[in-house]
């Protein structure tokens, strides 16, 4: 769940099959009763079911019962304890797991973030279709309806919707169900688009290569210093609708300078994924990417053959060769 | 930002610390938030104490510690204040800083029975 919005997890769905065995949630009734369930069914992430002893949970125990069956009689049972840990380390480690599968099959993969209604959809079908022959996959997030997963289809390549119910922003378990669900091809483009919001999936990292924000000119030159989390966390910023620049106000240079002032680093493309115009180079930018990804696991699969043949030359007892 | 979820991510470390460490009650969480992680500490207490009811940390006191936010400005090739992401530098008035410190939001330590 995430949100000043208030949303829930809870009506996670995955296209194609079910999102909700392996985590925990929790759900709140009308009354105001409040229950936690955990739901461990084991596919690797972890073990053990959690028991919080609360008086809540309908059993108390005795006055004279030490709950934490303390050894040292008459010592106090209150201790410190050092926990040290990010509040998204669950996220992370979910992220890195994701990671780590796609470096193993050389997929690129970018999470794509925007407001709702700046063109995240179009850019990517126009993306597909301009990217003829190239494997792409896609995983849509949007809290209800799988229209967008649909528009993605029609263009040829496998997609998956996750519908995050009343959550706002997509995380690394999901996408991680949603990725095996989609039998990733190796050295393949991996698109996910994130639920339309500036705010929330700033923080989750879902294991790819990039955030790439996607603003349009239809919108306001100064969210990148109303969403600064969002601007800061991207690598490239795409400026999307340039062809409606004609017609409108909005001022091309301040909005890159407060995109830049939020992050000097990052890289801007203007394009109109409707009439084409600098479609060329987020397309090289693309290509750019999926070489170096292949590349890496062929450096990897390369370097792990060597290490191979060096352990089995030392097995048959002559010298390895470097 | 979105204080509900990271409350919760609270409590999930919570209750794993309990399951591996063997305590039943928790009455005081120490939280580490940077200035620039974008966490509204007052937003934070409030879900806080929304989402452990109920639970092992229920009516806990939250002590939030708040880290500085610092930058370091190519121009002035120092470590410089910065209470914002987009911060000015404050010697040089200068944007070109790079975030070095501010962004944590960590569970530290917890006090337990």
């Amino acid at each position: 769940m995430c949100t000043t919005c208030g949303c829930g997890t809870d009506e996670v769905k995955i296209e194609g099959g079910h999102a909700g065995h392996g985590h925990g949630h929790e759900h709140v009734h009308a009354d105001g009763t409040r229950h936690s369930h955990e739901h461990l069914h084991g596919h690797g992430h972890e073990n053990g079911h959690g028991h919080p002893h609360d008086p809540a949970d309908g059993h108390t125990h005795a006055a004279d019962e030490d709950p934490t069956h303390s050894h040292a009689p008459g010592v106090s049972s209150a201790r410190r304890v050092q926990i040290e840990q990010d509040i998204l380390a669950k996220n992370n480690a979910y992220a890195h797991e994701n990671r780590q599968l796609l470096a193993g099959q050389g997929i690129f993969a970018l999470n794509l973030v925007s407001g709702p209604g700046s063109g995240k959809t179009t850019l990517l079908c126009k993306t597909i279709t301009m990217l003829a022959g190239v494997p792409v996959a896609v995983i849509e997030g949007d809290q209800q309806t799988s229209q967008d997963a649909e528009r993605i289809r029609a263009t040829g390549a496998p997609a998956v919707q996750i519908n995050t119910g009343k959550g706002c922003h997509l995380d690394a378990h999901m996408v991680g169900h949603a990725m095996r669900r989609l039998a990733l091809k190796d050295d393949s483009l991996l698109m996910i688009e994130n639920v339309g919001n500036l705010v929330c999936p700033a923080a989750f990292d879902l294991g790819e290569a990039h955030k790439v924000v996607i603003l349009s000119v239809t919108e306001g030159e100064d969210k990148p210093i109303k969403y600064p989390d969002m601007f800061r966390a991207a690598s490239v910023l795409l400026l999307n609708k340039i062809d409606l620049l004609p017609h409108l106000d909005f001022d091309v240079d301040a909005a890159l300078a407060y995109a830049r002032r939020v992050n000097p680093q990052i890289r801007v493309i203007q394009l109109s994924a409707a009439r084409g115009e600098g479609m060329g180079e987020w397309l090289q930018f693309l290509r750019d990417g999926m070489a170096s990804a292949a590349a890496a696991r062929l450096a990897t699969v390369d370097g792990l053959k060597k290490r191979i043949a060096q352990l089995e030359a030392q097995l048959a007892g002559t010298p390895a060769q470097g | 930002m979105h204080e509900m979820s990271l409350a919760e991510g609270v409590l999930q470390l919570i209750e794993d610390a309990a399951r591996q460490q063997g305590f039943a009650r928790v009455s005081t969480v120490w939280l580490e938030i940077g200035q620039l992680s974008g966490v509204e500490p007052e937003a934070m207490a409030f879900c806080f104490d929304a989402v452990t009811r109920g639970s092992l940390a229920q009516g806990a006191r939250l002590e939030i510690i708040t880290l500085p936010g610092t930058g370091w400005c190519m121009a002035c090739a120092q470590t410089v204040p910065m209470k914002e992401v987009f911060g000015e530098c404050p010697v040089c008035g200068g944007h070109h800083l790079q975030v070095t410190g501010g962004t944590e939001m960590r569970v530290k330590e917890l006090e337990v029975t």
